[in-house]
């Protein structure tokens, strides 16, 4: 047999498909044939396949139920490589909307071993346990048995589809767009709202999830406007939209999110539908769209109708067999049974009598019926039985009968082999109430509407409870301030009418599902009611209704209408479920877009990055930055390489990057009187020239920054910061300068990516830089420790500091980013054949360790105060203010028994205890112990041959040479508390 | 993400372009060092928090850097009033108009 | 009240689930209580419970001005864990996870308390630094953490990526085993079921109005939409809108309300083991049982009441949760949610008694209040039974912003260099 005779429920005399574009697929691992623009649904049931997925929590077997995004049951997974590497695997895609192309590869999920036959449904035998709420009243018991037995159970049969389980390879984009309207759906109303706004020459964006503008005009065979089909006026109007300019038509996009100020999510499916994509498109793309109007015209979503076993394959929404037949040319049987609560449903089953489909039987809720429709039937030989309803099905993997009570009350048994059912339409609020409009309930109609958002939109057509086309086009018009053109509109269907709530209170013996994918029956949402769920949330979070990928577009109604109907109290006070973003589900890649690995975070790199790199540097993180880390030699460690750049420092001299630290130049007249404010110290006797540590706290008194600051001038500080503090510090300053003291005469510039900062430090630093400085003396007697001068280094304008950061005679060049690295290998070649190192941050740490200078964020943690840290020198006494003198005077920081920044020495000198290691006065006692510290710094000192340790300590100031202990996992570390200060305790090394 | 007019760039501007800065109209007392430990802690943690209209602080961080005040209304975010740095906090009688 | 058990559940079984009762009363209020516990979230509900349990008070009313733990109870991604860092945390935290550990046989009620493992991830010198402080003063603390090398943590959690080549490479976790998650609309039912049997009135839907005072200070009762209710004790526990109550008693708090959002993919079958958080790379995730994958970050940066958030925000935390998990991009966003959350100057709650007699405030949980919820409102009803703290929630006063005696969880993350 050749796959096209494989499609035998192709009508040929319908739908827009070419026959002659055949497409090749598998589905479980059979070839199957369809047409190019076939969803998956449709190209199944071409092939008289109705059976697609199985349930949640029962693994009934379940058929495709709807021709749109609302599919709960016919979910499939894709691979889409063909080594099903386990990359490209797409879980849960709804086989309702995906389109087929050649090649393409299908799974049924929630099933072992096959869907036929699938193991899993032993639960639905058990289902009598399974009740709403089941989970909560037991597997309680024997209390151990929950980690071992039952959850693990559970967790086994969570999930549906499975993940991807490599790296996703595709590429997703991203892009902001603006417009004066954004219209939400290209059906008839919202194709008529562009239409009428592009008259106005605004600048409109319309989308729509689906391929192909037209929305319901493309699966209505009847209507007509101004004497042209429906189809052939959509293919007009778009063709003019397509025209202008103004106007961005974005098919397969769904607007999934309304954010704040008018500001919508719309994601672009760009590659899902393509055989062979071009490497060069992105899977998908993210539009950020901010309009000054939104127009809402999402249209309205079919209802299913409650009765027992209503899930079984074969059982189809009306409006979907309708779709599937005018669009896609493609019937759902051969013998239909229709179940209606509206008229919709006849045009339904009148198109598929057209297209030779025998209608075995219209059973209609209602008592009365439209006598037109009851005419039109009547002369198709329809038998139409009102006030009826069906109670029952048999047939589990596909319908072959229903069971019907009549008007009578008498039950009949009618042969089919599809029924199509129709409780009429519910009109999708989801973004008009994710704009944060409150829906308001119509009694009459049985529906909740859209009112006015709080935002600039509107909703218009069948989303805003609009039942007829003459009304929608009247709508859209007015909408985007239009006239609407004079249309003459003939043989349209009203979406009026439908039931909410049980289809037929007789059906009480069956499941009847009101949500599909989670296995929630009318029962279940009784039985929440009974035991006191009486808000609709409890109801949801009880049951698990509408908590589906579906999100409840088929449920909600239906399972709230059970509810109040149980509570004896209107529909609205039992509530409405709140809609959250996104409309549908939305791959997570389509919000990352480009932000993965290397763009995640924009990397910070210094102008000598390269250089580090080039001679074989480890680099660390620290804040946006990538600093060099150490510089391992051939055959060395990480430790190996600090010992010997550490020692060779202390006796040769070291060069090392430091332009990462922050930069800040402070300006202007009332400059010093600013840095008053803004640091501990005080800064009026600075002389021009000289340069001092300062501590920056906030008010309540905790570090919060430090750096060395340099004067220039009366008028000009050059203050630097911790390397991940600038934005922060300098955010700080602008703050109070802007702020508290508008009025001084100060400009901050943040000059942290200007400088390139080069240390050198050791005792042949003089010796190394001296020759290539013009334009200062920095003999030691002329340029003393912590001064600064402005002169040239290698010719290039600098400011160069004498500090030191190792205790070692240091300097520090600053030049300009763009000659930092040929200023830097100028000092190199100087600085190699004398024996110096470069060295990174790990040996920085050591060495500023061994002087005892603290790091902030290392050894401070935001309950430091510069008391606490040893530093009171650096507080000010005499100044009237700076920001934190207040804060240091709040009684617990002036209390007694503050944890005080002190030294440590091992018992064991080659012991290196843990930083964050917790300090003890008796190890003996039990646990909790009370701690009385930590240890913040902790470096093995190769020049001092023994570790070095610093620990914030209860009174520590007042301990020294106390024994304490630090009790680890599987030893106790012996402690003897003592100064910071390791090494060069004179300070004598700092002169060379 | 919010659209903030800028009052010195005179634009409307993403949001990711300013960083919130708190409430406004704390003003730091010029005697810093006679307040109370209270008034310290009214100061520098208490805040009015409310739901309604509250005024505070952006800063236009990624933009012109200048902080200025602004009402808005923390249940519908939006925001109803613009002001720059140093102008006076709109009274409650405009608060009112402003929440209608 | 029916109890729940195998013999119950059976005969319920065979007769369709029909004799259920109501899992709690109705209750229209009455004029006078002797206690007020305004919210009826799990910390509220549970101060209820162990009023009437522990302290023999059962003249007792939670208001709700919505419905029963919906509010931070119901829109939490539920991560259970006690490894904070400062004694008095870890002793609130560890009280509770211990109450975790039984409550499901204290409650009669499955509350899906899964001990998976809350995994934290270093991924910088100072991360490593600071998680090494947690565990050490957690393993003193009698509080398990431990320490996982980078392939240690990929073995706990398979789908992490631990290249050296991502933009912040994973160097090592702290793991809490006893961690986990739980399902958090069956903590409120819960205690809520057990609450209401003992007595204690939920009165849904009604919203507090106003907090009354006598001449001389001391609370009286409250005013709501339901009418004037008294009672000389009132305890608020209203997360998110706790500056808004207690403003009604003249009280000024240190607290700011941000929104946060949290999010779940489509269900998909098990591939995540456990919860990991990290704060570097800003995000947090674990599966629930239903097979999704549960997801939250930071707050929005400004104070709002809204329950909604922005996109960018969605972004982040997505954008951090495929830097960690790259295998999940082609994974859906099924459902997003926000709540509000109240937090303090050094993210720790405020737990306990206030400058008005008779009034008493749980707040401040920031975006980790869920975990809290069985020790908090166990200490909280203690506070409220004796007028005085317990000592575990001592530390946890008003009183910290004024001395300056802050437990600043946050500043002992603070970022190093």
């Amino acid at each position: 047999m050749t796959p096209s005779s494989k499609q035998p429920y192709r009508a040929k005399s319908h739908g827009a498909l070419n026959h002659a574009r055949t497409v090749r697929f598998t589905f479980d691992g059979k070839p199957y044939e369809g047409l190019e623009g076939d969803t998956l649904a449709s190209a199944l049931l071409a092939n008289g396949v109705h059976l697609m997925g199985r349930s949640f929590k029962y693994h009934r077997p379940r058929g495709v139920m709807s021709a749109g995004v609302e599919e709960p049951s016919a979910l499939i997974g894709i691979s889409r490589d063909k080594s099903n590497s386990g990359a490209r695997v797409q879980p849960n895609v709804r086989a309702s909307v995906q389109e087929i192309y050649d090649g393409m590869n299908a799974v049924s999920q929630n099933r072992f071993p096959s869907l036929n036959f699938d193991l899993g449904a032993v639960n639905s035998l058990l289902a009598p346990f399974f009740a709403a709420g089941f989970y909560y009243k037991t597997f309680m018991w024997p209390r151990k048995a929950w980690d071992k037995v039952y959850e693990p159970f559970i967790r086994r049969a969570a999930g549906l589809g499975e993940s991807p389980t490599e790296t996703d390879p595709d590429r997703y984009a991203n892009r902001f767009e603006h417009c004066d309207v954004l219209i939400i759906g290209g059906g008839a109303a919202g194709l008529m709202a562009a239409k009428t706004a592009a008259a106005k020459k605004q600048r409109i964006i319309l989308c729509d999830e689906n391929p192909s503008l037209g929305g319901w005009l493309l699966a209505d065979s009847d209507v007509t406007i101004d004497g042209k089909s429906g189809t052939q006026w959509v293919k007009d109007t778009v063709a003019e939209l397509q025209a202008n300019e103004n106007v961005r038509l974005l098919t397969r996009t769904t607007g999934f999110g309304y954010f704040q100020q008018n500001m919508v999510g719309l994601v672009e499916r760009v590659t899902d539908h393509l055989a062979q994509p071009d490497m060069d498109l992105p899977r998908e793309r993210m539009w950020q769209v901010r309009a000054d109007k939104v127009v809402i015209a999402q249209g309205a979503i079919e209802r299913h109708l409650v009765f027992a076993d209503n899930d079984r394959p074969g059982i189809v929404l009306a409006g979907a067999a309708q779709k599937w037949l005018n669009q896609f040319g493609v019937t759902v049987g051969n013998n239909v049974g229709v179940f209606t609560a509206c008229d919709t449903a006849y045009a339904a089953a009148f198109d598929l009598y057209e297209a030779g489909t025998h209608i075995a039987v219209i059973v209609d809720q209602r008592a009365t019926v439209d006598q037109a429709l009851l005419e039109q039937a009547n002369e198709l030989g329809i038998r139409v039985m009102p006030n009826a309803g069906v109670v029952g099905v048999t047939g589990k993997l596909r319908i072959n009968g229903i069971k019907v009570k009549t008007a009578s009350g008498s039950e009949e048994t009618i042969e089919v082999d599809a029924l199509i059912t129709s409780a009429g339409w519910t009109p999708s609020l989801h973004l008009y109430s994710q704009s944060r409009g409150k829906p308001i309930w119509d009694e009459a109609s049985q529906r909740f509407l859209p009112g006015q958002s709080p935002q600039a939109c509107v909703s218009i057509g069948a989303c805003n409870g609009t039942n007829d086309l003459a009304t929608t086009f009247a709508e859209a018009a007015k909408a985007t301030g239009g006239r609407a053109p004079k249309l003459e509109i003939e043989n349209d269907v009203s979406l009026a009418g439908g039931t909410i709530g049980m289809a037929s209170e007789s059906a009480e013996t069956g499941k009847a599902f009101v949500d599909f994918q989670n296995d929630v029956t009318a029962k279940d949402i009784k039985l929440a009611v009974r035991e006191g769920m009486h808000s609709i949330e409890h109801v949801k979070r009880y049951t698990t209704n509408g908590m589906a990928t579906d999100q409840g577009k088929l449920s909600n109604m239906h399972g709230l209408s059970i509810a109040a109907k149980m509570l004896d109290k209107p529909v609205p006070e039992v509530g409405l479920t709140t809609f959250r973003a996104p409309y549908t589900p939305t791959t997570f890649g389509s919000f990352v877009a480009h932000a993965r690995g290397t763009l995640f975070d924009p990397s910070r790199k210094t102008p000598i990055h390269e250089w580090a790199q080039e001679n074989g540097a480890e680099f660390e993180p620290v804040s946006l930055w990538q600093r060099a880390w150490y510089f391992p030699r051939p055959g060395e460690d990480m430790h190996e390489a600090v010992d010997r750049e550490c020692r060779t420092v202390r006796t040769s001299a070291g060069v090392f990057d430091a332009s990462t630290l922050g930069k800040i130049e402070v300006v202007g007249p009332d400059a010093a009187a600013f840095m008053n404010i803004m640091y501990t110290n005080g800064w009026d006797k600075l002389k021009p020239g000289r340069a001092k540590y300062g501590i920056m706290c906030r008010e309540d008194g905790f570090i919060y920054d430090d750096g060395v600051v340099g004067k220039l001038s009366d008028t000009r500080f050059h203050v630097t910061t911790t390397t991940g503090g600038a934005p922060r510090v300098l955010n700080h300053m602008e703050d109070y300068l802007q702020t508290e003291f508008p009025d001084m005469q100060v400009w901050l510039t943040s000059t942290t990516e200007q400088w390139a900062t080069i240390a050198v430090q050791g005792p042949k630093a003089r010796e190394i830089i001296q020759p290539l400085v013009t334009g200062a003396d920095i003999s030691a007697e002329k340029f003393p420790h912590m001064s600064v001068v402005e002169c040239q280094v290698c010719g290039v304008p600098a400011r160069l500091f004498r500090i030191s950061f190792t205790g070692e005679l240091g300097f520090e060049i600053n030049v300009p980013a763009d000659y930092g690295r040929a200023v830097w290998e100028a000092i190199w070649e100087r600085a190699e054949p004398a024996g110096a190192c470069a060295y990174g941050t790990e040996t920085m740490h050591v060495l500023r360790a061994e002087k005892g200078y603290i790091i902030v964020g290392q050894d401070t943690d935001g309950t430091v105060t510069p008391h606490d840290a040893g530093l009171s020198w650096a507080v000010a006494k005499s100044k009237p203010d700076f920001v934190g003198k207040r804060g240091l005077q709040r009684p617990d920081l002036t209390a007694s028994g503050r944890r005080q920044l002190v030294g440590l020495k091992t018992s064991d000198p080659k012991k290196v205890v843990q930083e964050g290691a917790q300090i003890v006065a008796d190890p003996e006692q039990a646990i909790p112990m009370k701690m009385i510290g930590f240890v913040t710094s902790s470096y093995w000192s190769g020049t001092l041959e023994r570790s070095i340790a610093m620990a914030v300590l209860e009174d520590g100031f007042a301990r020294m040479g106390e024994t304490l202990y630090i009790p680890m996992e599987d030893e106790v570390i012996e402690v003897e508390v003592e100064g910071t200060v390791f090494y060069d305790p004179s300070g004598e090394k700092i002169n060379g | 993400m919010l659209l903030i007019h800028c009052p010195y760039c005179k634009d409307d501007r993403p949001e990711l372009e300013f960083s919130n800065a708190g409430e406004a109209h704390i003003v730091r007392p010029t005697n810093m060092s006679d307040i109370s430990d209270t008034e310290f802690e009214a100061m520098f943690f208490m805040r009015d928090n409310p739901k309604g209209i509250a005024l505070e602080r952006w800063r236009h961080a990624h933009g012109c850097g200048r902080f200025f005040n602004v009402a808005r209304n923390t249940v519908s975010d939006k925001f109803l009033k613009v002001y720059k740095a140093g102008e006076p906090r709109p009274s409650d009688a405009e608060i009112e108009e402003l929440l209608k | 009240m029916k109890k729940f058990n195998v013999f119950s559940l059976a005969r319920e079984t065979m007769r369709g689930h029909t004799g259920w009762g109501k899992q709690w009363r109705n209750p229209e209020p009455k004029k006078q209580y002797d206690v007020i516990i305004v919210g009826a979230g799990g910390h509220g509900l549970g101060t209820a419970y162990y009023l009437a349990r522990e302290h023999g008070i059962k003249n007792i009313a939670v208001l709700e001005k919505g419905w029963l733990g919906g509010g931070n109870t119901g829109r939490n991604t539920t991560i259970i864990r006690s490894n904070y860092l400062y004694d008095e945390s870890a002793g609130l935290f560890d009280h509770s996870l211990k109450l975790w550990e039984t409550l499901s046989q204290e409650l009669n009620y499955n509350v899906m308390f899964s001990q998976r493992g809350v995994m934290m991830l270093a991924h910088n010198v100072h991360d490593v630094q600071s998680a090494q402080r947690h565990i050490n003063a957690n393993r003193l603390n009698g509080v398990d953490n431990e320490w996982l090398t980078p392939q240690q943590a990929k073995e706990y959690c398979p789908p992490l990526n631990i290249s050296k080549d991502s933009r912040y490479p994973v160097m090592g976790a702290a793991l809490q085993r006893r961690g986990g998650v739980a399902r958090h609309d069956a903590v409120a039912w819960g205690y809520a079921r057990q609450a209401s049997d003992m007595g204690v009135d939920i009165i849904q839907n009604c919203e507090v109005t106003g907090i009354n005072r006598a001449p001389s200070g001391e609370v009286t009762g409250v005013e709501t939409t339901k009418g004037t209710i008294g009672a000389k004790q009132v305890g608020v526990v209203a997360s998110g809108h706790t500056s808004i109550l207690m403003e009604m008693a003249g009280v000024r708090m240190p607290l700011e309300s941000f929104p946060l959002q949290a999010l779940v993919s489509e269900p998909v079958k098990p591939i995540f083991p456990c919860v990991t958080m990290s704060n570097a790379v800003h995000a947090y995730i674990s599966q629930s049982d239903k097979g999704e994958l549960v997801i939250g970050g930071g707050t929005d940066s400004y104070v709002s009441y809204s329950q909604t958030g922005s996109m960018h925000m969605l972004q982040e935390v997505l954008d951090s949760i495929i830097e960690l998990y790259p295998i999940f991009n082609r994974l859906k966003m099924l459902r997003t949610w926000g709540g509000v959350v109240d937090v303090t100057p050094d993210r720790s709650p405020i737990l306990g008694k206030t400058p008005v007699k008779g009034l008493y405030v749980n707040c401040g949980w920031g975006t980790g209040g869920f975990k809290a919820t069985p020790g908090s409102a166990n200490v909280f009803a203690h506070t409220i039974a004796k007028d005085e703290p317990h000592k575990i929630n001592a530390g946890f006063n008003l009183d910290r912003f004024r001395t300056g005696r802050l437990i600043d969880e946050a500043a002992a993350a603070a970022v190093a260099h």
